[in-house]
């Protein structure tokens, strides 16, 4: 049997660069929050230092047994949340293709009406009684993770004047060294608004779009119950240490 | 046509958007029962070693306006310079300190508070010692990929002298971005996002 993952020795060779080209840049006039958001000097670059190699540790006995299972986790005892009931699993992988193991995922968004619990949310949608919104989970050996979920409605939100959110999914995930920190978004295969969104239109490459589109997944459903959608996170790769550069005089 | 390098990419960066409380700090914005409390919003116990110091932090934009939507989290070594992780190699962390924090700015302020402790001393790559210092990584509605900073202590003058990563800034004029001023117990730490001021921000 192979050995765990959790069992090899921490790896501890810096991280890949960031391809700043592939993300969204921090000004996008498209998405109005950025313009005055956005820092406008270069950023200092510096190769990882221990403070970047470095991260906490997030056990899985933190997890409660419905972290995973937004339908759930809110809702009143034997009730449960309103909407197309679906699973969302996947795996963590790096930039080398391997299993992430041992990362935390959180994961939030709005009911199946487009409305997020939050006192900032004026949308007309009414709030479900039986819907927070959030859910976790950590990877396993391999990487992978699943949840139950209902799928979330678009919503307008004030940007243009008819701006719509394509339904997503927001991620947030903590890799093994603190230079791994990501927030990002899932969508949904065939959703006709991820063109037109202003926050997607910030990243210029259509294949990093497609990156964050989960596929629906038939083979995973579970019939008369769930629809599937996979969607993959990958973090940044560490280097190999084959020959590590050693300060003079080691 | 050489051979592929078959590596991914990593997943591109979108907003943590203006509802990041729900999935991050749910209590905080009054979705009870669904976990206990909210995650890295204790750092310090009665047994965490080095002394208590309190971090206040505003994130402010283009207008000098702060920020009511945004989340901070902070990431340092314990009292003796060690950091709580996997890979660290020098030797073993305080066991009460996990030296991260998540907070999210006050909605009326725009204030953020961490109860923590000062830092010690971490090697650069070379060996040479770093300041003492805390890295933070901000996300807010409006900010596409999270900022990555690091707040060094005004009471630090000889040792942030000789930071490695100080002296990288090539314009010394924005050195005292990354210097939170000391005033009794506590750091103040403002974060401009741009103009004039805008705080140093990197690629690591």
């Amino acid at each position: 049997m192979p050995e765990p993952a959790s069992n090899r020795a921490p790896e501890t060779g810096a991280f890949f660069q960031r391809d700043r080209h592939w993300h969204p840049p921090a000004f996008t006039p498209g998405y109005k929050s950025s313009v005055l958001r956005s820092p406008q000097k270069a950023l200092i670059a510096f190769d990882n230092t221990l403070s970047e190699l470095t991260g906490p540790v997030f056990g899985h006995a933190m997890l409660g047994e419905l972290d995973n299972d937004l339908i759930h986790n809110f809702a009143r005892p034997g009730e449960s949340a309103i909407g197309e009931r679906i699973i969302v699993y996947g795996r963590v992988l790096d930039e080398r293709g391997r299993g992430v193991p041992g990362v935390l995922l959180e994961f939030w968004q709005a009911n199946a009406g487009g409305r997020y619990r939050h006192k900032k949310d004026g949308y007309l949608a009414p709030l479900d009684p039986n819907f927070g919104g959030c859910g976790r989970a950590i990877t396993g050996e391999d990487g992978g993770y699943a949840f139950r979920t209902v799928r979330p409605g678009p919503y307008p939100w004030p940007n243009g004047p008819n701006d719509w959110r394509p339904a997503h999914i927001h991620f947030s995930a903590f890799g093994h060294g603190f230079a791994q920190r990501l927030i990002t978004q899932m969508y949904f295969e065939g959703d006709p608004l991820i063109w037109r969104c202003p926050i997607v239109g910030g990243i210029s490459n259509k294949r990093a779009v497609e990156a964050l589109i989960a596929a629906l997944d038939m083979q995973s459903t579970i019939p008369m119950d769930a629809l599937a959608y996979k969607f993959d996170i990958v973090l940044r790769g560490r280097r190999s240490t084959l020959f590590e550069n050693r300060p003079e005089g080691n | 046509m050489a051979q592929s390098l078959d590596r991914l990419k990593e997943s591109p960066s979108q907003t943590a958007g203006p509802y990041v409380h729900i999935g991050l700090t749910p209590n905080f914005c009054g979705i009870g029962g669904v976990y206990d409390s909210d995650l890295g919003s204790a750092m310090v116990n009665g047994e965490t070693k080095g002394e208590r110091i309190e971090l206040r932090i505003r994130v402010l934009d283009g207008t000098g306006t702060p920020l009511k939507d945004a989340l901070i989290e902070i990431w340092q070594a314990d009292a003796a310079g060690l950091y709580n992780s996997p890979a660290e190699m020098r030797g073993a962390a305080d066991p009460n300190f996990q030296g991260w924090g998540r907070q999210p700015t006050d909605m009326e302020t725009g204030v953020c508070l961490f109860q923590t402790i000062k830092p010690g001393r971490v090697p650069f790559r070379d060996g040479r010692l770093m300041a003492p210092h805390t890295t933070l990584w901000i996300v807010a509605r409006g900010i596409n990929i999270g900022l990555h900073t690091r707040l060094y202590f005004s009471d630090e003058e000889e040792a942030n002298a000789e930071d490695p990563i100080l002296a990288r800034i090539e314009h010394r004029v924005r050195v005292p971005t990354l210097i939170a001023e000391r005033q009794g117990d506590t750091y103040v730490f403002d974060v401009h996002l741009q103009g004039e001021k805008e705080t140093v921000f990197f690629d690591s």
